[in-house]
């Protein structure tokens, strides 16, 4: 058998997550899962595949370049990849929306129980996940023909370029099935690195009362690079847009450096950041639950603790 | 248009669950249910739509042990007209409860099937996926806004590079997100009225559909653990150990 995965990509370059995966697609095929193909669908979507081509140990890649992989529409994606299975004992997608929304679609066409989110491999067939927003983590076993996977991103090194380039193949579409069309997006721009593979973040929370005060801790980002995240709280409040939550149920992440302002540090939000190196969080509640996770903690008021360490970081630069 | 709406009972989203030592799993004896929190907001945008006279009946499925039927209960007191309970004490996978539901969707031939994106127990994401799939419909996922104009569904999806927006033909899937309503309380005079409306049993087996779950869960265990750390006066304190003693700066 082999493993095949499914690459998130922005025509131009692969998502970060999908490097992971494919790390995480390799650790499975050394564990007897057999070689790794890629596939790449999309509209202009050659230099992904090359990209995809050029990293170490994968054995083949895909493409399907058709309009109709354009916008990332599981209906079509999941048509393109059912006819594939019958050769691949895994089938492995990135845990971000993309592969969310993908993911159990196939599953339940080549019935496969799917398992969402590993963050380990234990051998071919086994796998550790965690529930419960992350207070316990389970290890499952998979007997399914076809197992269909979700990798989370922050478990897995992104793989690197090497070796000899893979052969680049083409895979002919599928028939489409016009059930549904996309309309439109809204992509929030920001000059700011991603927020999943940033070296470090800065999030904010009901505590920086507006999204106007966002920019405290923009102005920051800017000094140290970093991207800016938001609790739930902060991101139904309206202060700033949803793709800056981080949680049990938004983005995981697993920086370098995780600052939590104005955070109390409830289970949902641990969930999505208590993997990063060095947590730090700012808050004038002694007793906030984020300063049980936190290595360096400052109690007080944001308000007044941001400009000083706006200061103190540039004060550390011209050092 | 009818709409059906899947309902999970889950541990309180407010209780931290406790792994048991055996690590069969974590403690569920005693511990405080609710409702699924994407859960009640699917049953909220249904219950609107038919405030509107968008929908016209909404009825809910949950699957599971006995309890379940509080659960369906709390459904019915918001606001939705009838229940139907699919009883089982085994353990339900996903793929299992997109069958149960794909089997109740062919009995009721709802217009939407409305689920939350997630179970926050098992984390798993996949029902509303794997439902669409099997019923051949289309699926718009993870939803913060929902509008209905004739035979289309439009639905704006939140996802990790903003927002997106897809045009479904009925009948569709959606999930949920949580921006996309506040669910209210039950009031009492509507849970006084909810003790009259139906919740049927059905089982798995009238169904047809074979729920053995296929993953083998070979142990639960706690999650390594992090160290609370150190306190600092100041901000210059922070930044000096960020650069000399974490190193990341
Ligand atoms: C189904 C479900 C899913 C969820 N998913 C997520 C998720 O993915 N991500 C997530 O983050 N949450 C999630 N939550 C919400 C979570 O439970 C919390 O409600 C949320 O994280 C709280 O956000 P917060 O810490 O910003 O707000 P609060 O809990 O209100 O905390 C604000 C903090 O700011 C501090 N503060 C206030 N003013 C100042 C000041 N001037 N200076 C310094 N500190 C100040 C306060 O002391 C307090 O600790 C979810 C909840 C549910 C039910
Ligand atoms: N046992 C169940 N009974 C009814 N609906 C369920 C059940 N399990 C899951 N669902 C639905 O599927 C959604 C996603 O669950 P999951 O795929 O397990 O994360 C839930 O929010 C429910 O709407």
């Amino acid at each position: 058998m082999a493993v095949l995965v499914i690459a998130q990509h922005a025509n131009a370059a692969l998502a970060p997550a999908s490097l992971a995966t494919i790390t995480c697609a390799l650790e499975i095929g050394a564990k007897g899962g057999g070689e790794v193909t890629v596939v790449v669908a999309g509209r202009d979507c050659r230099a992904a595949a090359d990209e995809a081509a050029a990293l170490d140990g994968v054995a083949k890649v895909l493409i399907s370049d058709h309009g109709m992989y354009e916008n990332a529409s599981a209906e079509a994606l999941a048509a393109l990849i059912e006819p594939l299975a019958v050769d691949y004992g895994h089938i492995l997608y990135p845990a971000t929306t993309y592969g969310k929304n993908a993911a159990p679609r196939l599953a339940a066409l080549v019935d496969s129980q799917q398992v969402s989110d590993i963050q380990a491999v234990i051998d071919a067939e086994t796998f550790v996940r965690p529930i419960y927003a992350g207070n316990a983590l389970a290890t499952v076993r998979s007997k399914d023909a076809v197992k269909v996977i979700t990798v989370r991103a922050t478990a897995f090194e992104k793989a690197a370029p090497g070796g000899t380039p893979a052969r680049v193949e083409d895979l002919a579409p599928a028939a489409a099935d016009g059930l549904s069309r996309f309309v439109g997006a809204e992509h929030s721009a920001s000059a700011r690195p991603e927020l999943t593979s940033a070296r470090v973040v800065i999030s904010g929370g009901r505590g920086m009362q507006s999204g106007d005060n966002f920019a405290l801790l923009e102005e920051i980002a800017d000094q140290l690079g970093a991207a800016v995240g938001a609790s739930r709280a902060a991101v139904d409040a309206g202060f700033v847009p949803n793709d800056f939550q981080v949680g049990q149920t938004g983005k995981i992440v697993a920086p370098e450096l995780y600052i939590a302002v104005g955070i109390s540090g409830a289970i949902q939000h641990l969930a999505g950041m208590k993997d990063s190196k060095v947590i730090v969080a700012i808050n004038k509640d002694e007793d906030a639950p984020i300063f049980q996770v936190a290595d360096y903690g400052i109690v007080g008021d944001l308000f007044e603790v941001l400009p000083q360490l706006k200061a103190a970081l540039a004060a550390a630069k011209q050092g | 248009m009818k709409i059906l709406v899947a309902v999970k009972r889950v541990i309180d989203a407010n209780i931290k669950v406790r792994v048991r030592h055996d690590g069969s799993g974590v403690e569920t004896a005693n511990v405080k249910m609710a409702m699924n929190p994407f859960c009640e907001i699917a049953v909220e945008e249904a219950v609107r739509m038919a405030e509107e006279g968008i929908a016209d009946e909404v009825v809910l499925v949950s699957a599971g042990p006995g309890p379940a039927k509080e659960t369906l209960r709390t459904g019915l007191a918001m606001g939705a007209d009838r229940a139907i309970h699919i009883v089982t004490e085994e353990t339900l996978e996903p793929l299992a409860v997109a069958k149960l539901l794909a089997a109740v969707a062919a009995r009721e031939d709802p217009g939407m099937i409305l689920l939350g994106k997630q179970a926050i127990d098992d984390d798993c994401n996949q029902t509303g996926q794997m439902l669409a799939a099997l019923l051949g419909w289309s699926q718009g996922t993870f939803a913060s806004k929902i509008t209905i104009d004739g035979d289309t569904i439009t639905v704006t999806r939140e996802v990790d590079d903003g927002l997106e927006t897809v045009a479904l033909t009925r009948p569709a899937v959606v999930t949920t997100d949580l921006r996309l309503n506040e669910p209210r309380y039950a009031t009492l005079p509507n849970i006084m009225k909810a003790k009259k409306k139906s919740i049927d049993p059905l089982t798995p087996d009238e169904l047809g559909v074979d729920i053995t779950p296929r993953l083998e869960v070979l142990r639960v265990t706690d999650p390594p653990a992090r160290e609370a750390g150190i306190k600092l006066d100041t901000a210059a304190e922070l930044v000096d150990k960020l650069v000399n003693e974490a190193g990341v700066l």
